[in-house]
């Protein structure tokens, strides 16, 4: 038994430091398997904000309607309103400021390029990459001209799309850092204390006394 | 023996009357009013004198089928449907510092994927010397770290940021859970492809129908993100990224891509929807705030809590949870009167980096209307701010990054309410 004590206490210190690399120097351990790229092409989809990515093909509004009637409305509605708690698509910057802004295709996406990278990755849902790039096209361009973004028989390819303007190109601010500062305090921090509003009073609780009926049921 | 005396007790009838959570406040019911009846002499149990049943009776253990209460659960109408939404963990019910794999809270954006791993792979590539493509077996092979962490989805908050809304702290909290993450430092794969010269974005892409795609700068990747296959002991489960994941510590959740299948370096973001269209922080002017990857330091008491409500006036243990991630939680305060005075709590178990911490403070109550919060200090100084400053800065349709300071009211009934205070 003595004589096993150390090998054993030895091979636990080297699993111990196989699993702590912080300070370690990097080395090539080779694991991986070099590959070329036809063998990841299919899942290389990406679409950079200047277009990088965008494949051959074409569309226009005009020869997107049918697909966007077929594919999205059952989701987004004929004109881009939104079904549901799907969301809307439509709208302007102006929809931004006020009580209860809406952030939507028109009102808050940046760059188009990202519309067409999102219903080529993810659209329709339930159903993503099952659209030809034509049709990928021509569904970003019925979006665009619903917003008025873009005329309707505008035909966008790989060239035209990434030189679409969206109305909030500039609305956005890089984040470096945190915003705000709060301090420290103990005693007598504030003068007042009024309560502004009460879960007991709310629309969600309210909406949510269904759910809570549920929950109850775990118990009984 | 005052705990038995009905004078300290609170009114249960008024509680049960008037709480929106029949079920729990039923349950709450019952273990009071088993305190106020006659304690008879103890008898022995059937489990005492028969055989309990055998081992691997469960292969794969359950909780105790008396814990059954202790799941996650979601808002229905919060999601267009179940496969773009999240569920909350019962954080009420949440001990220590460590998620269940099986109560960690979700959020998918098209379902939780069906992968077998022996057809998962990882590909790297982009401006790299060598484009790489690894499989489950080959990350287990690469040296290895084990880390805790928390993962806190953005929205965290984000029904609670105009006013008072959800009356269970499962929802106003649950999208965060943390557990004890194994996986390979990004920098060692990234040191196999050989990053090129100029890279300062990487894109992480997920294996699901939504094709989750985030860019994050590539410092982070060189500090601490790392690729995960194990959580807590195991392999990750299917709602947390089976087979691999991305984990940037400390970052909003949606960053942490699920599913990871693809890793692409490059000069800039690729202004991908989930990054502009979604999770970027909209301000009164109009202008959204963007890529504010940093879930800032935030606390919450979670003892007591409206799911679980003060039984006695008297002697309590207040009890909370705190995090960071931008690093260690360095102390909490506790006030009990609406944040006009605070005490330093103490912190219990262990304070990792940018990890859950927890903290307890004892106090007496006597009874009144009180209103509890937390307020996290982190070690870089970081303090937690109050829901008025935050809207000062950033109104109330920011959506994300709600980590303002919470109010619980507590009722001499002894039920605990969701408020906000001016």
């Amino acid at each position: 038994m003595f004589r096993l004590a150390k090998p054993l206490s030895l091979s636990v210190l080297l699993l111990l430091s196989a699993c702590d690399v912080q300070e370690q120097q990097l080395r090539i351990y080779d694991f991986g398997t070099p590959v070329s790229e036809q063998i990841y092409a299919n899942w290389d989809i990406d679409i950079g904000p200047d277009g990088a990515g965008l494949p051959a093909g074409s569309g226009s509004a005009q020869s997107g309607e049918e697909a966007y009637i077929s594919r999205c409305a059952y989701c987004h509605g004929e004109f881009g309103e939104g079904l549901g708690r799907f969301p809307e698509l439509v709208g302007t910057p102006e929809d931004l400021i006020g009580e209860s802004p809406t952030k939507n295709v028109g009102s808050y996406w940046p760059y188009a390029t990202t519309l067409w990278d999102y219903i080529n990755r993810a659209m329709p849902f339930g159903n993503a990459q099952s659209l030809s790039a034509d049709e990928v096209y021509g569904i970003t361009a019925y979006i665009l001209s619903l917003n008025n973004i873009i005329a309707e028989d505008k035909v966008l390819d790989a060239k035209t799309l990434p030189q679409v303007i969206m109305p909030n190109r500039e609305g956005f601010i890089q984040a470096s850092g945190s915003d705000i500062q709060a301090k420290i305090c103990m005693k007598n921090c504030v003068k007042e204390v009024v309560i502004t509003s009460r879960a007991s009073e709310s629309q969600a609780s309210s909406s949510a006394k269904e759910k809570e009926k549920e929950i109850g049921n775990y118990h009984r | 023996m005052s705990r038995h005396n009905k004078k300290n007790e609170p009114s249960r009838r008024g509680f049960i009357r008037n709480s929106l959570i029949g079920g729990f406040a039923a349950l709450v019911g019952r273990s009071a009013s088993a305190k106020t009846d006659a304690i008879a002499p103890l008898s022995v149990p059937s489990w005492s004198k028969e055989l309990g049943s055998g081992t691997v009776n469960e292969p794969y253990g359950k909780p105790s089928v008396f814990e059954k209460h202790v799941v996650r659960r979601f808002l229905p109408w919060m999601f267009p449907t179940r496969q773009a939404a999240a569920s909350f963990t019962p954080l009420q019910d949440f001990h220590g510092i460590i998620t269940p794999n099986g109560l960690f809270f979700e959020r998918h954006h098209a379902g939780v994927p069906k992968i077998d791993p022996a057809e998962h792979k990882l590909v790297i590539h982009g401006m790299v010397d060598k484009p790489l493509m690894f499989t489950v077996d080959d990350l287990k092979r690469f040296p290895c770290v084990n880390r805790v962490h928390f993962i806190e989805c953005a929205g965290n908050g984000v029904l609670e940021q105009r006013s008072a809304q959800l009356n269970l702290l499962q929802f106003t909290h649950g999208l965060i859970s943390s557990a004890e993450w194994t996986g390979v430092p990004l920098k060692l794969l990234l040191n196999e492809a050989g990053v090129r010269k100029g890279a300062k974005w990487l894109l992480a892409e997920g294996a699901d129908a939504a094709g989750l795609a985030r860019s994050f700068p590539l410092d982070k990747a060189l500090d601490d993100a790392l690729v995960v296959y194990a959580q807590n002991g195991e392999m990750l489960r299917a709602e947390q990224g089976y087979p691999m994941r991305l984990l940037l510590p400390g970052w909003e959740g949606i960053a942490n891509v699920k599913w990871l299948r693809r890793i692409e370096v490059g000069e800039r973001p690729w202004e991908m929807r989930e990054e502009t269209a979604t999770y970027t922080d909209l301000l009164p002017s109009g202008k959204a705030r963007q890529y504010t990857f940093i879930q800032e330091a935030k606390s919450v008491i979670t003892t007591p809590c409206p799911e679980y409500p003060v039984l006695n006036k008297g002697q309590q243990v207040i009890r909370g949870l705190a995090w960071s991630g931008e690093g260690k939680v360095k102390r909490v305060d506790v006030s009990f009167d609406g944040g006009r005075n605070w005490q330093q709590a103490r912190l219990t178990g262990p304070q990792l980096d940018k990890s859950l911490t927890r903290f307890e403070i004892d106090w007496f109550w006597n009874g009144q209307e009180a209103l509890l919060q937390s307020r996290v200090v982190d070690e870089t100084g970081y303090v937690q701010p109050s829901l008025k400053e935050l809207r000062a800065l950033r109104g109330v349709n920011s959506m994300y990054h709600n980590n303002s300071i919470q109010t619980w009211l507590l009722h001499p009934s002894g039920e605990v309410e969701n408020v906000q205070i001016g």
